[in-house]
């Protein structure tokens, strides 16, 4: 008795991890997504967009195996390994954040599986060495974005910057990318505050921020949490430009910011502004096409962070036909095969970019995997 | 740093307090006279939070489904602790307490939601969905464990806590929600704004804790919640039901926490697991407090405030370092001074 209500709880809580799968596929995929814990924000959204991928690529069967890391490295770990041992996957896939992320590339490595990371951080696939061969990335790095953000405010005119970013990798990964690249440009960063998502308040940091009297400031943080230190402020009067990181990139922000978040300036992957894209452009077609099938199911339009799931499997549909060429999904050979083939993938069109890899660049992006935001009339809207 | 600067950390430093001040006199209640530590103490402020919102926005919040599922469990555990008692009277009040009146909240919730009522209908709603929940937690997990050591209960409580979270977030989704303040006014004071929401985030902290001290002062089963406190065998020995002392103290301190809840909602936003660390910072106040004394743990969950808002602004980077590091002089003058405490059990 006393047990089973403690078993109750636990179960109830326990029953948010799911696995689908028709049988007797060909060629197996495996995720692994926090769609729980710190990081849900971002893998819910990813996770919901795995039951949009195809369910044949290049005339294969694919199924796909989805599992939840709680946002903890040593769960996500123990999904791989499960994955890989147990279902014989042949691609892993994974993570959402940078501490899920990193642990996989060893992995990957280590049974020779490829790996395609769906998170930011650059280090998960910069320099490619021995592991990292086995890794590839279809996320932009943060010194892409932060590129775009620094190139805009030097055209802005722009001499002094307050930073205030997330207590954590991101925040710590964005400051050392800005700071790179803010200096050469002859912009000065004169106060840099830390905070954690969770905070309640961010009173003291903000003062400090007024105090140092930057032109512009740069909030580095990501989702809703990205709110608070925009809105406290706006509340202690200050008036400069504020820009944030593509982190923003989900409709809750705005949702949530109202007012507050009018007239912010931020970088994004193309598919955040896909309607406002030229017609040329080649994300536009299938970044509506995914918006409008993730609306249809689920009610809501997608976060921007929904497409890296898709988008790793866009670029392995790339690579498939040649790997079939050599072996036979299921086998090593079909895996080695399927690495050279991520290597050698060129001009892939994924909803986040145009994918170009090479031997030394397993993340292929450039400046067309970017676009400036601005939010005008509680809309995003391109710049130009 | 300057006047004014100092002037808006107090300021926000006492916002805070307040709210760690609430949690932290029902950490030390709960523990008093159930000896559990109610980790899940933060939960019931975010729950308390997002509920709100729900209704606000016209959804039906999952409070309800949680309420609808724990009632009837905690009524089968109540027919069988009682099976060999039971009669009509005792039958008919299990089954209007725990599934008539659950039942009545939950068909006035559903059939409320989508009008987004009135925002003191909304507060009364939140209060009425949330608060039960303390005392039905109570008596799903915990007191059938009553008498086990208190760190099996903390074992539970971890437990619980890890539920509800975990239920929070299939509820109210992964992203934050705000809710409408109590007041939009604002004060100037020289170069201190003060906004009429963080004047009311104090009052009512204010008055809430004076009607608690009332309550435990002056009233009769504030006198038996602190006579179980004391003494659990010489509670029973005078005729005070602890289980209902333990239910009391879980129906207030979830009715506290879905207040600070209600109250802190507006002044920043609450994630499905943003209760956690709220109610951790309580509990440092009420460690302070030796978990006994409410007057030292309102005093500690005012410096816990204050510490946190000149931390944020002097190193944002280790404010929680700093916050928790208030823990560990408290804990080796708490074991220099005074005597090794034997564990009942």
């Amino acid at each position: 008795m006393k047990s089973l209500s403690l078993v109750l709880a636990v179960a109830l809580a326990g029953s948010l991890a799911i696995a689908a799968a028709p049988a007797e596929a060909q060629i197996k995929v495996g995720y692994t997504l926090s769609a729980t814990g710190p990081a849900a924000a971002l893998g819910g959204p990813q996770k919901n967009a795995v039951a949009l991928l195809p369910s044949e690529i290049a005339g294969q069967k694919v199924e796909y195996i989805v599992l939840d890391d709680a946002t903890d490295g040593t769960k996500a770990v123990a999904n791989a390994r499960k994955m890989i041992t147990e279902d014989k996957i042949d691609v892993l896939m994974g993570s959402s954040v940078a501490p899920t992320s990193f642990p996989l590339i060893d992995i990957a490595a280590e049974n020779k599986v490829p790996l395609i990371v769906i998170t930011a951080s650059a280090a998960t696939v910069v320099p490619v060495d021995d592991k990292k061969r086995w890794a590839f990335k279809v996320v932009q790095h943060d010194s892409l974005m932060a590129q775009a953000v620094v190139e805009h405010m030097k055209k802005a005119g722009v001499k002094t910057v307050g930073f205030i970013g997330f207590n954590d990798a991101y925040g710590d990964g964005w400051y050392t990318e800005f700071e790179k690249l803010a200096t050469p440009a002859g912009i000065k960063i004169v106060a840099r505050e830390a905070y954690a998502r969770a905070d309640t308040s961010v009173t003291g940091q903000t003062l400090k921020l007024i105090a140092a009297n930057p032109q512009v400031i740069l909030i580095a943080a990501s989702g809703t949490p990205a709110v608070l230190p925009q809105k406290a402020l706006k509340e202690r009067g200050y008036k400069g430009q504020i820009y944030q990181t593509h982190g923003i990139s989900t409709p809750a922000f705005i949702q949530l910011g109202g007012k507050d978040v009018e007239g912010t300036i931020f970088p994004a992957g193309p598919i955040v502004m896909a309607d406002q894209l030229d017609d040329a452009n080649p994300i536009k077609a299938p970044a509506l096409d995914f918006i409008k099938r993730y609306t249809e199911m689920y009610g809501q339009p997608p976060a921007a962070f929904a497409a890296h799931s898709l988008d790793a499997t866009r670029l392995l549909a790339a690579a498939i036909p040649e790997a079939l060429k050599k072996a036979k999904p299921g086998t090593p050979e079909f895996r080695v095969a399927l690495r050279d083939a991520l290597e050698g993938a060129k001009d892939v069109v994924l909803l986040h970019g145009i994918a170009n890899m090479s031997p030394s660049d397993h993340n292929g992006f450039d400046e067309r995997a970017r676009v400036m935001v601005v939010i005008k009339d509680g809309k995003w809207q391109l710049l130009k | 740093m300057d006047a004014t600067i100092a002037l808006f950390l107090v300021q926000d430093g006492i916002l805070n307090g307040a709210i760690y001040a609430l949690l932290a006199v029902a950490l030390v209640l709960v523990f008093a006279v159930t000896r559990v530590i109610l980790i899940p103490q933060g939960e019931f402020v975010a729950y308390g939070a997002l509920t709100l919102a729900a209704l606000e926005a016209g959804i039906v919040p999952g409070t309800v489904w949680l309420l609808a599922g724990l009632a009837p469990v905690a009524a089968a555990l109540e027919f069988w602790r009682q099976r060999h008692g039971l009669d009509a009277r005792r039958s008919g009040r299990i089954v209007l307490v725990d599934l008539v009146l659950p039942g009545a909240l939950l068909s006035l919730a559903v059939a409320l939601a989508p009008t987004k009522p009135a925002f003191p209908v909304a507060v009364l709603l939140t209060l009425a969905l949330v608060a039960p929940l303390g005392p039905l937690l109570y008596r799903v997990a915990f007191q059938p464990l009553a008498d086990a050591p208190v760190l099996v209960l903390l074992i539970v409580a971890v437990g619980v806590h890890l539920a509800l979270t975990g239920l929070g977030l299939v509820f109210f989704g992964a992203e934050g929600m705000r809710t409408s303040p109590l007041s939009a006014s604002m004060f100037s004071l020289g170069d201190l704004v003060v906004t009429g929401q963080s004047l009311a985030v104090v009052a009512t902290s204010g008055a809430l804790l004076l009607a608690l001290w009332l309550f435990f002062d002056r009233t009769l089963i504030g006198k038996a919640l602190r006579a179980s406190a004391v003494n659990r065998i010489g509670a029973r020995l005078v005729g005070i039901p602890t289980a209902m002392s333990g239910r009391l103290a879980f129906l207030m301190a979830a009715g506290i926490g879905a207040f600070s809840g209600i109250l802190i909602g507006p002044v920043t936003t609450i994630y499905y697991d943003t209760g956690f660390l709220v109610g951790l910072k309580g509990f440092v106040a009420a460690i302070v407090g030796g978990l006994v004394s409410y007057p030292i743990t309102v005093a500690a969950a005012l410096v816990v405030g204050l510490v946190e808002a000149f931390a944020s602004f002097g190193a944002s980077a280790f404010k929680e370092v700093i916050v928790f590091m208030i823990i560990l002089p408290v804990l080796l003058w708490r074991s220099l001074r005074g005597a090794p405490v034997e564990d009942e059990d």
